[in-house]
């Protein structure tokens, strides 16, 4: 299976990642690439085996609902790009 | 006073409380060796001023008798630990700036124990690489150098400017993160010992995130002890990671020096990989037989669904990554690129912040996991990854710990090897296996090869019992020897 340049060009939307012509030739043979060696995972019989999701094995820990964070508006915008009034300023998003 | 910077942690800390020298005496002449290779480019960042600072605090301490377990050891700090009010990269162009205003809980439980960071450490961006030639602040050199041949050397990766530090005697101890081999493999290029304890063992918290159910932090030192002892401060129950288990942490130390007569140590038959520097081949089976004379008892087992980790692994990481790495959008903090709208910011800050590898590996986690795909490659792997973990389970009955080679060749040239993505892949193959089923595994240096560089084995443990893998660990450390220094700092001493 190869990863062509439209499924490169509609896999970068999804990723929210530009990409140009020039990289969509080239990524779209490095993944083949990558596909092909990962494929070779389709051999494997694995009937019956459950999908692991954690090596470890706990029972999700709960913490009391109760407030125990916040307050530091100032720390929380320090590192952003762009910021007014408390607010993460951003690109208008509706027309 | 350059012995300073030659000695084990262990024995700095005895000379500390001896008073034979001070903290900032020590810190001092690791600044002044750090300074001195800085054409390594170990660091990203360098927090020489607030050592020192530091060290007066631990100096303080001691004239009072209050000396903290670590008070005053110089170490490194990877730069994907969060470290308050000190800019952290993951040594991206699109974190380049970002001052975390929180404290990852490892670095913070060093501090805790008054381990003194020398600076954020370079890494392949975001842990995603084997080589720390990924980086967006350069490249990091190793400190060895093939005999007769000037050519610079990967340090490995992902943890190459920790593991590189270490060796070339600028930080006696430093911070990695392994999700793949990114400790074990850059320690074994680099002539030193480290650590990946079990998934679970150490906080993520404030650990900028790669492969969540892969990462785990861990220590670089030159001796197993020294390993020992970090560990013993790195790890511990953290509410703040979900993932984090609750298990008291063993005086990790303690461990070292014990008996290893009658522990079984499996040799895995399956890791005899086509490929393999036969020197490597070699000194396995010289390891298998300096821990026989010490008492072990040498068994083959097998582990048959090996030769499907390294596929199973680039599924799950990018998958996983894809996930993570969503997080980096140009709105709450890192860089941000100039877009006509939000989406059009998004491309264009993530197209412009992300080197090649990170976003081959998002690309292809984000297709493993689109629709339609989804459970061909993801639950397949997921699938294979359970059989990969049963394959260990089933070992433990037959043996103690596993011993295999650490990577399948010594330290290679920087261009060397890197034609393409999936060769550079090919590094990882013994160190991908425990990284999947999450058993703790430890890479120390056993012997050179013929060209000078030194050669590392690995030694994997059941889940929890870093303290079996240290007893192995420091037995073969014994039998080995392993008394080299890398080349640039004999012509030093010259």
């Amino acid at each position: 299976m190869s990863i062509d340049k439209d499924t490169v060009g509609k896999i970068a939307r999804l990723a929210r990642i530009r990409v140009t012509e020039e990289d969509k030739e080239k990524l779209s043979a490095e993944l083949t690439n990558i596909l092909t060696m990962i494929e070779e995972l389709n051999a494997v019989d694995t009937t019956g085996v459950e999908p692991m999701t954690s090596v470890v094995q706990v029972k999700m820990h709960q913490r009391d609902d109760v407030v125990t964070d916040g307050g530091i508006p100032d720390k929380i915008l320090a590192n952003a790009p762009e910021k007014a009034a408390g607010f993460f300023v951003v690109p208008k998003v509706v027309e | 006073m350059t012995n300073l910077t030659h000695m084990t942690i262990r024995a700095a800390l005895d000379g500390l409380k001896k008073k034979e020298f001070t903290a900032s005496e020590l810190v001092d002449a690791h600044i002044a060796a750090s300074e001195a290779a800085r054409h390594l480019n170990c660091y990203i960042t360098e927090t020489f001023d607030l050592a020192r600072d530091a060290a007066k605090e631990s100096d303080a301490r001691y004239a009072k008798g209050e000396a903290l377990p670590l008070d005053g050891i110089p170490i490194a700090m990877k730069d994907l630990f969060c470290t308050e009010g000190v800019q952290t990269t993951a040594a991206s162009k699109i974190l380049k700036g970002f001052i975390p205003p929180y404290e990852s809980t490892v670095s913070g439980n060093m501090k805790r124990d008054g381990l003194i960071s020398l600076g954020k450490a370079n890494l392949d961006e975001f842990a995603m690489g084997s080589s720390n030639t990924t980086s967006a602040y350069g490249h990091v050199l190793n400190p060895w150098k093939r005999e007769g041949d000037d050519r610079d050397l990967v340090p490995g990766g992902s943890s190459g400017g920790s593991a590189a530090a270490v060796a070339a005697r600028i930080a006696m101890g430093a911070t990695g993160t392994d999700t793949g081999g990114s400790i074990r493999q850059p320690a074994a290029f680099c002539g030193i010992t480290g650590i990946k304890p079990t998934y679970g063992r150490c906080s993520r918290f404030g650990i900028v995130a790669f492969a969540s159910s892969l990462d785990q932090a861990g220590p670089f030192a030159r001796t197993v002890e020294d390993c020992a002892l970090l560990l013993e401060s790195m790890a511990g129950y953290d509410p703040k990671d979900s993932t984090s288990v609750n298990l008291p942490v063993p005086r990790y130390a303690d461990a070292i020096g014990g008996s290893v007569k009658g522990l079984k140590v499996g040799v895995p038959k399956e890791y005899r990989v086509e490929g393999t520097n036969p020197e490597i081949l070699a000194l396995w089976d010289k390891g298998a037989q300096m821990l026989k004379d010490a008492g072990a008892e040498i068994v083959e087992v097998s582990l048959p669904y090996t030769k499907y980790a390294l596929q199973t692994y680039y599924v799950i990481a990018p998958a996983e990554c894809s996930s993570n790495l969503a997080r980096y959008d140009g709105v709450r903090f890192g860089q941000r690129a100039e877009g006509d709208n939000l989406i059009d910011t998004y491309e264009k800050t993530r197209a412009e912040g992300f080197g090649q590898e990170v976003k081959r590996r998002i690309l292809i986690g984000t297709y493993v996991l689109s629709a339609g795909y989804y459970d061909a490659y993801y639950n397949q792997a997921r699938r294979v990854r359970k059989l990969i973990w049963q394959d260990f389970m089933n070992a433990y009955q037959q043996c103690d710990v596993l011993l295999t080679p650490t990577a399948p060749t010594p330290a290679f040239a920087i261009g060397e090897n890197q034609q393409d993505p999936v060769t550079m892949y090919l590094n990882d193959v013994f160190t991908i296996p425990a990284s999947m089923a999450g058993v703790p595994g430890l890479s120390l240096p056993v012997g050179l090869s013929g060209d000078g560089l030194p050669l590392g084995l690995q030694l994997l443990g059941r889940p929890f019992e870093e303290e079996t893998v240290f007893k192995v660990a420091h037995a073969l450390e014994q039998a080995a020897h392993f008394t080299a220094l890398p080349q640039t700092l004999q012509r030093k001493a010259a």
